[in-house]
């Protein structure tokens, strides 16, 4: 659904009793979203931050000189560009205060327009239908302009369309009551003229988009009729005055109240491919009055939102990323709107997405356990491209009720293939879901039956991102319980929710598991090679140590001896030394590679503390000092290494690692405390905190030397006398 | 336009001195301000706040309170004297004992027949006001415990006085005490320590007003003598109050800095009785409110943090204008440094001391914006200080550096200074002539050859100089017959004219080659807050108190043609907006067509070759102009050159070798010398 936002008032119209016109020429963005720059009917140009309602700048010409073109803002030379009197540009930056004592060039004909897209040169469209990069006709202002309308043929309105580097100029004339749309390319200034359907009735207004190689031309009429017309972007190679006829579509027709005459100031601004945002129309259910704003959806013609505008509607409607702009009555209103996709219109496949947003993860549906069983299907759901790649691959369309039927039965690699072509279509708006019910599937097929064990289905499943542990809560018991440690790892990595129980319950699995039952198992490279960095910096230590005995930092070293290795002992990875020339500093890795990957990752799970303890406390003594250990080993490799940090994506920070120690301290003290093993170990780490605290007494300690530098300096410009130089203009 | 080379001297320690009383004149719309020091100054609050005259202090003087009776002040202080000042020679009048101790406060009768002061020993003296002096008349009857505070009832009949603990009110008449309304103490404060009944007010409805050293305002109603209403104010003590002339309104002043105003409404709307409601609290001051005034429209208020605040009452003003805007007054409208522009000496005055600085020198060049490197540090040469316990009213140091003359209320003392080598040596003049005994302004003429000084009734004596021999040559008197005091002196570069200024803004221009008076300026209605005469076309350049620039052709005795456009086109908005009158003028010797001025906020070369910027004009546009490049600036350039790199200012000079020197006084250091404010507590301290 869309929504329209409580509004505010950016500012003030000055309109006289009973004028028609809002005294707001236009309404042009200014660089970036939050800033716009209004353009007054009298003399003046505003700069208004949007989110304040407050205005940044303001210029106004001198009395008799009118400004007869929006100003726009150029954001590639950060000015503004006006023009007075039909023929003076103007331009000028933010700094220049009088508009009067700024650039200006005057030029041979009247200007219609000059329009600027966000880092594109502006284009000057002329009365004349000629069209002029900025920047060309400035460097030679008076070049004569070429005529491109018939005689009395004159522009209604007109707007730039930009998509990609290309830019096309749209304006609409008007001849004996025939309307016109004439479409310039402004790059290879190729050119074409349209007659607009239906003479008669004269449009109330006008919008161009660029959508998938067109450019859709919204119109609305005073019978409350929209319709679309489509040009496309090649523009078609046409002989001199020849005019195309140009279809239209009727998008939307607008109902009108009975008795009620036609629309007279209306206008329509298309939000997105299925939304149009209407202004000065009734509203259908609140019968009579034309003092509504209303967003209708065109694909199912709905009213999504509806909003009265208070006092007089001018008919003038802009829309710039994400709000609209409405003056009404006695003040400028911005109205923040929101153009949800509606579900029904995905499920429908009525969606035509426009590139860009397949890559994101798709959005949650509300219901999720209806929304799959229904009969939504995947042949449903696909969209044109989505076909190509699956003709591409041959293989034969598969429902999701039709793959959880296939895990049910299937073979470990039908059930593989039926996943992963499965997956291939990965931009499935509801792949959460799928992918959800899926592993649900999987997951009870292997509870159930011991000798199923799609790991690699699941690798996949999870590698979707798509998939949460509340979405399927046995998946990393059943990987713990397989002792699947590569899926262990992925979990943790991918899960944002998986409850302080479970990661205790992993903790107390690897804690357990002696180091050779892991070393068959194949961990993600980047966490296994910091694990490393940090083994090698220990290595390079030693040498170091063997040449000579440098310190770092004036820190004095604690000697603590090795701690005691763990019972199976690993040989492969850490380097066996003797206890006794063991230092703190280059204490030895107390755990195995691939068991200190896996314990990395459980220090990065996010977990609240008070969740966490009672759960800690399940763990038996040695594992706790072997965790102990571990974490002191981190620390210290940390604490030391500050100048040779190992390049990792994925590390566990310092205060992990200390919150850490705090809470395996905390649940464990009274047994450390009496563990005679473990005396070392508390000894080690209160030393270290030790250091620390004096550490940070010493520079409390030089503070204040420190702030007499920072005093000594200012004083200096506080000199009783000094001789300078100035210069007066 | 150029570059300069700037001295920029912050050495000067100039301490204002705390603000004492304040006294409101409704007649002729004047502040009187008592200092700490003693010393009295006399604004003129229709006249943009401009200070016309200062009365030097003295030693251990004291001023406690002052009190107006017509055009007469009167003063009394804790020496136990009453004192009149003769406003126009700026000493006192006559000094009286009154014989009670000191005296803590003074108030006339509201017919001004007689002044009443509260002494010390208990004690409410009534004196007659006479032509010329004062007489004794009566006691009233004589309680224990000072009298803090005094205030008359409208009609004359009735005193009250706030005292220790308690007002009394007495009748004048009998002399007799009617009421003893006690002012219990402040909640928790010991039993030895009494209240202190600052400020006390008596409304013609028989009300009085008190404000006490718990910090309370009390409403009494002295017919019944019972208490009406009690509002807590501050946790300190409410030190002075102030009633508007028309009885609706009245002001406390606390030692926390805040005035608090009060408004006699009526609770209900539409209802007939009223009370007096707490309404406003404003805070200008860091320290002690020593003294407020309610006058018609604003609110003045003085205290110990020196400086004088004037706050517009907005309800009273209907338009945006310079009335409605908050005033302060921190630096004297007057000059206390002299320079003696051909030999590098600056001339600070304090009020009992002088401070004789040489400029440093610098070397090498720089480009505009940075600082030159000092080849040799200023230096203090001297440091005078003056006998007798009077404060020096002027001073002066010759252009050539060669004389030094300062002169106190009483006394003026000229002094001749030999350099050699870096030795300085003093000799002070013995033999002065007789009519030089004191004098309000002292000036020296260009070449060092003559003393100017501006003795009593507007006269001034011109003395030759020469080291063995002073003469006295001759005496001016204006035509006019104006005995106000003259505040400016200048003389001309090539020693034919004589200007002067006196407080009734009439400048007077004399003949120095024949001795006589030479003509009058038109008298303009605002003060004259400086002037100088230019050099090459002697042309004198006044400005005033509105801030008009006025330029006056000496030899053709008319206002000049820039003078003349000056006032045709009109200032410009952001000009007559400031807030400080332009204290110096002084003249660019590089350049004629430049007149430099300054204020407390700016200095500014006018450029009289330049058209004068338009009402759309950008008016501060230096910064403009150096965004620009060189051919534009033609085009957006105006005459005034506005200069706020330093700030605030006391002096800007041009030296004779083309460079400017600026003495600044930073706020912040005058603040930081001030006694600690009562401590307050704030959020987490």
């Amino acid at each position: 659904m869309a929504a329209l936002f409580e509004g505010s008032t950016l500012c003030a119209l000055s309109v006289a009793q009973n004028s028609t016109e809002s005294g707001i020429q236009g309404i042009e963005l200014h660089g970036d979203d939050d800033h716009v720059v209004v353009t007054n009917s009298s003399r003046s140009v505003t700069v208004y931050k949007v989110s304040d309602q407050k205005p940044l700048g303001n210029w106004t010409v001198k009395q008799g000189q009118s400004i007869t073109c929006p100003a726009v803002y150029n954001s590639k030379t950060r000015e503004y560009v006006v023009v007075t009197d039909n023929k003076v540009i103007r331009i000028w930056t933010d700094d220049d205060i009088n508009i009067d004592k700024t650039f200006r060039a005057t030029v041979s004909s009247n200007v219609w327009r000059v329009h600027s897209a966000l880092d594109q040169e502006p284009v000057v469209l002329f009365h004349t239908g000629a069209v002029r990069l900025l920047d060309a006709l400035l460097a030679e202002p008076q070049q004569n302009v070429e005529v491109i309308l018939r005689e009395e043929e004159i522009i209604r309105w007109s707007t730039l369309v930009t998509s990609g580097k290309q830019q096309w100029i749209l304006y609409v004339t008007e001849l004996k009551g025939e309307h016109f749309i004439h479409v310039q390319n402004v790059g290879d200034s190729r050119r074409a003229a349209y007659r607009v359907e239906g003479a008669g009735f004269a449009p109330l207004s006008f919008s161009a988009t660029p959508r998938s190689g067109n450019l859709n031309i919204l119109s609305l009429y005073p019978d409350g009729c929209v319709y679309v017309s489509m040009v496309p972007m090649r523009l078609p190679v046409v002989a001199e005055r020849q005019v195309l006829a140009l279809p239209r579509t009727l998008l939307l027709r607008l109902p009108l109240a009975e008795g009620e005459g036609a629309l007279v100031s209306a206008s329509a601004v298309p939000l997105d491919a299925a939304h149009v945002a209407v202004v000065g129309v009734p509203h259908p259910s609140a019968g009579a009055g034309k003092d509504y704003l209303c967003i209708w959806n065109t694909n199912f013609q709905t009213l999504q939102a509806g909003k009265e505008i208070a006092g007089k509607i001018y008919g003038q409607l802009w829309c710039y990323s994400g709000k609209l702009y409405v003056p009404h009555g006695k003040a400028l209103s911005v109205i923040p709107f929101e153009c949800q996709k509606s579900s029904l219109a995905a499920a429908l496949g009525k969606l035509k997405q426009s590139g860009g947003c397949e890559s994101t993860p798709p959005f949650p549906l509300p219901l999720w356990g209806a929304a799959v069983s229904e009969e939504v299907s995947a042949s449903g759901m696909a969209t044109r491209r989505n076909k190509m790649t699956r003709k591409s691959q041959g293989a034969p369309t598969i429902s999701v009720d039709q793959l959880i039927e296939q895990i049910k039965t299937g073979s470990e690699e039908e059930v593989q293939k039926g996943v992963a072509s499965f997956l291939s279509k990965s931009d499935l708006p509801g792949l959460q879901l799928a992918v959800g019910s899926l592993a649900r599937a999987l997951v009870s097929r292997s509870l159930a039956e011991p000798s199923f064990y799609p790991h690699k289905v699941l690798v996949q499943l999870v590698h979707t991102q798509c998939l949460c542990h509340s979405g399927c809560p046995e998946l990393l018991t059943l990987a713990l319980e397989k002792k699947d440690f590569a899926l262990c790892q992925f979990c943790l990595q991918v899960f944002p929710d998986i409850p302080e129980a479970v990661t205790c319950a992993c903790l107390k699995v690897l804690l357990s598991t002696p180091d050779s039952e892991l070393e068959a198992v194949t961990l993600e490279t980047d966490s296994v090679a910091f694990v490393e960095g940090l083994s090698a910096v220990t290595a390079q230590e030693e040498k170091q140590k063997d040449g000579e005995e440098t310190q770092q930092n004036g820190f004095t070293m604690v000697t603590v001896t090795a701690p005691p290795e763990d019972g199976s002992g690993n040989t492969r990875h850490t380097h066996q030394r003797k206890p006794k020339l063991a230092m703190s500093l280059d204490i030895t890795r107390p755990v195995g590679l691939y068991r200190a990957v896996l314990l990395n990752e459980i220090l990065q799970t996010p977990y609240s503390d008070t969740f966490l303890l009672p759960h800690l406390k399940d763990l038996t003594a040695p594992q706790v000092i072997l965790f102990l250990q571990y974490l002191q080993f981190l620390y210290v490799k940390y604490y030391h290494d500050i100048n040779t940090q190992v390049p990792a994506l994925r590390s566990p920070t310092m205060s992990q690692i200390i919150d850490w120690v705090c809470l395996l301290v905390d649940a464990h003290f009274t047994i450390l405390v009496m563990a005679p093993e473990a005396k070392e170990l508390l000894a080690g780490l209160h030393s270290f905190v030790r250091a620390q605290m004096k550490l940070f007494t010493d520079l409390g300690k030089i503070e204040g030397s420190l702030q007499a530098l920072k005093k000594a300096k200012q004083s200096r410009d506080n000199s009783q006398y000094s001789i300078e130089v100035i210069e007066l203009f | 336009m150029g570059e300069f080379k700037v001295h920029r001297v912050r050495f000067f320690d100039y301490m204002p001195s705390g603000i004492r009383t304040i006294a409101f004149n409704r007649q002729t719309e004047r502040i009187a301000v008592a200092r700490m020091d003693g010393s009295v100054e006399i604004f003129k609050l229709s006249d943009n706040l401009f200070q016309e005259k200062v009365i030097p202090g003295k030693e251990q003087r004291g001023i406690e309170a002052l009190c107006w009776v017509g055009e007469r002040l009167f003063s009394a202080g804790l020496s136990g004297e009453i004192m009149e000042f003769d406003l126009h020679s700026l000493r006192p009048k006559f000094i009286i004992d009154a014989y009670g101790g000191p005296i803590w406060t003074i108030t006339a009768n509201p017919a001004g027949t007689h002044l009443a002061v509260g002494c010390e020993d208990g004690t409410v003296k009534l004196f007659e006001v006479l032509e010329d002096r004062i007489q004794f008349e009566r006691n009233l009857d004589r309680k224990k415990g000072r009298v803090m505070s005094l205030s008359w009832h409208p009609s004359g009949t009735r005193i009250a006085a706030g005292m220790m603990d308690m007002i009394r009110v007495f009748d004048v008449q009998t002399g007799h005490v009617l009421h003893r309304l006690l002012v219990d103490k402040a909640v928790g404060a010991p039993r030895n320590q009494e209240c202190v009944v600052w400020s006390v007010v008596f409304l013609s409805d028989n009300t009085v007003i008190s404000g006490d050293s718990s910090g309370r305002v009390k409403v009494w109603d002295t017919i019944t003598g019972t208490l009406i209403k009690n509002h807590d104010v501050t946790k300190w003590d409410v030190l002075a109050l102030s009633l508007s002339q028309d009885e609706t309104s009245f002001v406390a002043g606390t030692s926390e800095g805040t005035v608090v105003q009060f408004q006699f409404l009526s609770s209900v709307l539409g209802q007939e009785d009223k009370e007096w409601v707490r309404t406003r609290t404003f805070k200008n001051h860091t320290h002690d409110v020593r003294s407020v005034a309610e006058v018609e429209s604003a609110i003045i208020s003085g205290g110990m943090d020196t400086q004088l605040v004037v706050r517009p009452l907005l309800e009273k003003h209907e338009v945006k204008s310079q009335a409605s805007a908050l005033r302060t007054v921190q630096f004297p409208h007057r000059r206390l440094v002299s320079c003696a522009k051909k030999a590098q000496l600056l001339l600070f005055q304090y009020p009992s001391h002088l401070d004789l600085w040489r400029l440093g020198e610098s070397e090498g060049e720089a480009v505009p914006g940075h600082r030159l490197p000092v080849r040799r540090n200023p230096e203090k040469l001297l440091q005078l200080k003056t006998k007798g316990e009077e404060h020096v009213c002027c001073s002066a140091v010759s252009p050539c550096g060669g004389w030094l003359a300062y002169s106190t209320s009483s006394s003026l003392r000229l002094y001749k200074l030999h350099y050699e080598n870096n030795n300085i040596s003093i000799t002070k003049v013995s033999k002065l002539p007789k009519v030089l005994r004191s004098a309000q302004q002292l000036c020296f003429s260009a070449d060092s050859t003559h003393l100017f000084a501006a003795s009593t009734r507007s006269s001034i004596h011109m003395v030759s100089l020469s080291p063995d021999n002073c003469k006295h040559k001759h005496t001016f008197k204006p035509k006019t017959g104006s005995t106000q005091p003259i505040h400016l002196l200048t003389v001309s570069e090539d020693g034919q004219w004589l200007a002067t200024a006196n407080s009734d803004c009439e400048i007077h221009i004399y003949s120095l080659s024949s001795l006589k008076s030479h003509c009058t300026v038109p008298v303009y209605r605002s003060g004259v807050s400086a002037m100088a005469i230019h050099p090459t076309t002697n042309n004198l350049v006044m400005t005033h108190a509105d801030q008009q620039v006025f330029e006056f052709s000496i030899e053709q005795k008319q206002y000049t043609n820039w003078s003349r456009k000056v006032q045709r086109e009109g200032l410009h908005r952001k000009w007559m907006e400031r807030d400080t009158p332009i204290t110096n003028v002084t003249f660019n010797p590089r350049n004629p067509t430049h007149i430099i001025l300054h204020d407390m906020y700016m200095f500014c070369v006018i450029d009289q070759s330049l058209p004068l910027p338009d009402r759309q004009s950008q008016f501060y546009n230096q910064l403009t102009l150096k965004s620009l490049p060189e051919q534009e600036r033609q085009m957006h350039c105006h005459a005034f050159k506005v200069c706020k790199l330093f700030q605030p200012l006391l002096c800007v000079d041009m030296l004779e070798d083309d460079s400017l020197v600026v003495v600044e006084r930073s706020l912040l250091d005058i603040t930081a010398q001030l006694p600690a404010p009562v401590k307050q507590k704030k959020f987490a301290t």
